[in-house]
């Protein structure tokens, strides 16, 4: 908790004084030690890759009224699987989904301060911000964490959402320089990201209803677990399924369990037919 | 600046006292009270976009009266609290307790410190699991808190208020009937003050909830023709 100069428990002059909306600004000004990715980042040695936890591969589909994102459920920590049932796709704020790939600890921290972000405007302002308006705040807090994603600490998140503005889904994705950008109809980040890109290229058409977007999704993530070993396909021993959750008007819903053992299997299915889908 | 003349503690505080509830009085009332799902708050308050009741967090909301500037500040403060708290800490440990100790702290320090006090009163109510843990905050201009059963009336004409709601509230209410309650609280409430009713209606009223039966965020707005249906039909 910030420090209370004056030992009374009143709230510290900060807390008083108008001006920003913005939590991450808030929270630079006084409290710095807790923004994500702060801690001792310009005078520790690269971190080796084998250290941390990595998120792998998270795939985003717009569909008509809205998006689709998906995730795997594996982290690695160089060659060895260090998590099977990770989550890595988050609702944002109630219209938009955030899936973040990369360095786990440092990823789930901004996941969270982004949430808080967005909810403390919110509650600060009466209305929401646009998606373009949250798209950049994402972006400045990736920004802050340049810093140790030079040392190996890099996270790249996707973002999407349902813009009420234009009654679509929307997908932004991210370099580790905070650099911002539109992606049209699909996209994918993390270490299986070719392989996805790629089967979403083959199979992806304009306006494609949300069950069929769905689908391409976790087809997706199989081709991706297929030829990347840092990506963990779906696990029918331990019924560890992907983590899908469609935006639309109607907000953010992720997809019932039940739901996904049923198309997983069928996926799969499918590829005891044809293997490459 | 001419030095001022001594003035005792008694003395001071007095005329603090004064000044604030003056510029209270002056201001619309607000009724904050339980019902089956949570907690009911209602405002007089013609503007739709500067608004007396507002959340603050999960499970707490805020109510308030007196000058806008000034509780808008404390609200912003309390959001800002909770966030940081909920943030540093987890979700479950932002308690309603914990806010209302930090206002009464901030009020109680700035109604002495400043040079002017604060002319506002606050609640703060937080919804819990079950009807016997809901909690509902009463804080004044000069810090002091009180632990409120069931209802709580603030602003101009608090007393007339709480006199009718004392009559009309009781444990367990459904929303309309709890709705009714308050607004017939209100009502009291304008008549007592300058002997005429004003019309309460959709457009006047303030209405929100803290619903423990709503997963994540229980606070709520209810507005426009969700409103309309929940309102007693005769005026």
């Amino acid at each position: 908790m910030a420090h209370d100069p004056h030992g009374t428990g009143r709230l510290p002059a900060h807390f008083l004084t108008p001006g920003s909306s913005s939590f991450h600004e808030f929270l630079a000004a006084v409290n710095p030690d807790l923004l994500p990715g702060r801690h001792g980042a310009g005078e520790l040695p690269v971190v080796p890759t084998d250290a941390v936890r990595h998120g792998t591969t998270i795939v985003a589909v717009t569909c008509a009224g809205g998006v689709v994102m998906a995730g795997d459920r594996r982290a690695t920590m160089g060659n060895v699987i260090a998590q099977r049932d990770i989550e890595k796709v988050f609702p944002a704020d109630e219209f938009s989904a955030i899936g973040i790939a990369g360095a786990a600890g440092v990823a789930v921290e901004m996941v969270r301060l982004f949430q808080v972000e967005l909810e403390h405007y919110e509650k600060i302002e009466g209305n929401t911000l646009s998606l373009d308006g949250k798209a950049n705040r994402l972006a400045t807090m990736i920004r802050g964490n340049l810093a140790a994603a030079m040392q190996g600490m890099a996270v790249v998140p996707l973002f999407a959402g349902y813009d009420p503005d234009r009654d679509e889904g929307r997908i932004f994705s991210y370099d580790v320089t905070g650099g911002r950008y539109e992606e049209h109809s699909f996209f994918a980040v993390g270490s299986g990201s070719v392989f996805a890109r790629g089967a979403l290229k083959k199979r992806y058409s304009d306006d494609v209803a949300p069950d069929a977007a769905v689908r391409l999704a976790v087809e997706a993530l199989y081709d991706a677990a297929d030829d990347d070993s840092a990506t963990g396909g779906p696990d029918l021993t331990r019924r560890i399924f992907p983590v899908v959750a469609t935006v639309t008007a109607a907000g953010y819903q992720r997809f019932a369990e039940d739901d996904l053992s049923a198309l997983v299997e069928s996926v799969l299915a499918a590829r005891m037919i044809n293997p490459g889908g | 600046m001419s030095m001022p003349f001594y003035a005792s503690p008694e003395q001071l505080v007095r005329d603090r006292s004064e000044y604030a509830r003056k510029g209270i009085a002056r201001g619309r009332s607000v009724v904050v009270c339980t019902y089956t799902d949570g907690i009911l708050f209602v405002a007089e308050n013609p503007s739709s976009a500067l608004h007396k009741v507002s959340e603050i967090y999960d499970r707490i909301g805020f109510a308030a009266v007196g000058k806008y500037n000034e509780f808008e500040n404390l609200r912003v403060a309390g959001v800002r609290y909770a966030d940081m708290r909920g943030y540093a800490y987890d979700r479950r440990d932002v308690t309603g307790r914990g806010l209302a100790n930090a206002f009464a702290q901030t009020l109680g320090s700035i109604f002495i410190e400043n040079n002017k006090p604060y002319e506002i009163e606050v609640v703060v109510a937080e919804v819990g699991e079950a009807a016997s843990s809901d909690q509902i905050y009463r804080l004044t201009y000069d810090g002091t808190v009180g632990d409120e059963d069931g209802f709580v009336a603030i602003g101009g004409q608090a007393d007339a208020v709480s006199a009718s709601l004392k009559e009309a509230h009781t444990a367990g209410q459904s929303l309309s009937d709890a709705l009714a309650s308050a607004v017939a609280g209100l009502r009291a409430g304008a008549t007592a003050g300058n002997g005429e009713a004003r019309p309460l209606t959709d457009d006047t009223l303030e209405v929100a909830v803290l619903d423990r039966t709503r997963p994540g965020r229980k606070f709520r707005r209810i507005s426009g023709p969700a409103l309309v249906a929940l309102l007693p039909q005769t005026p």
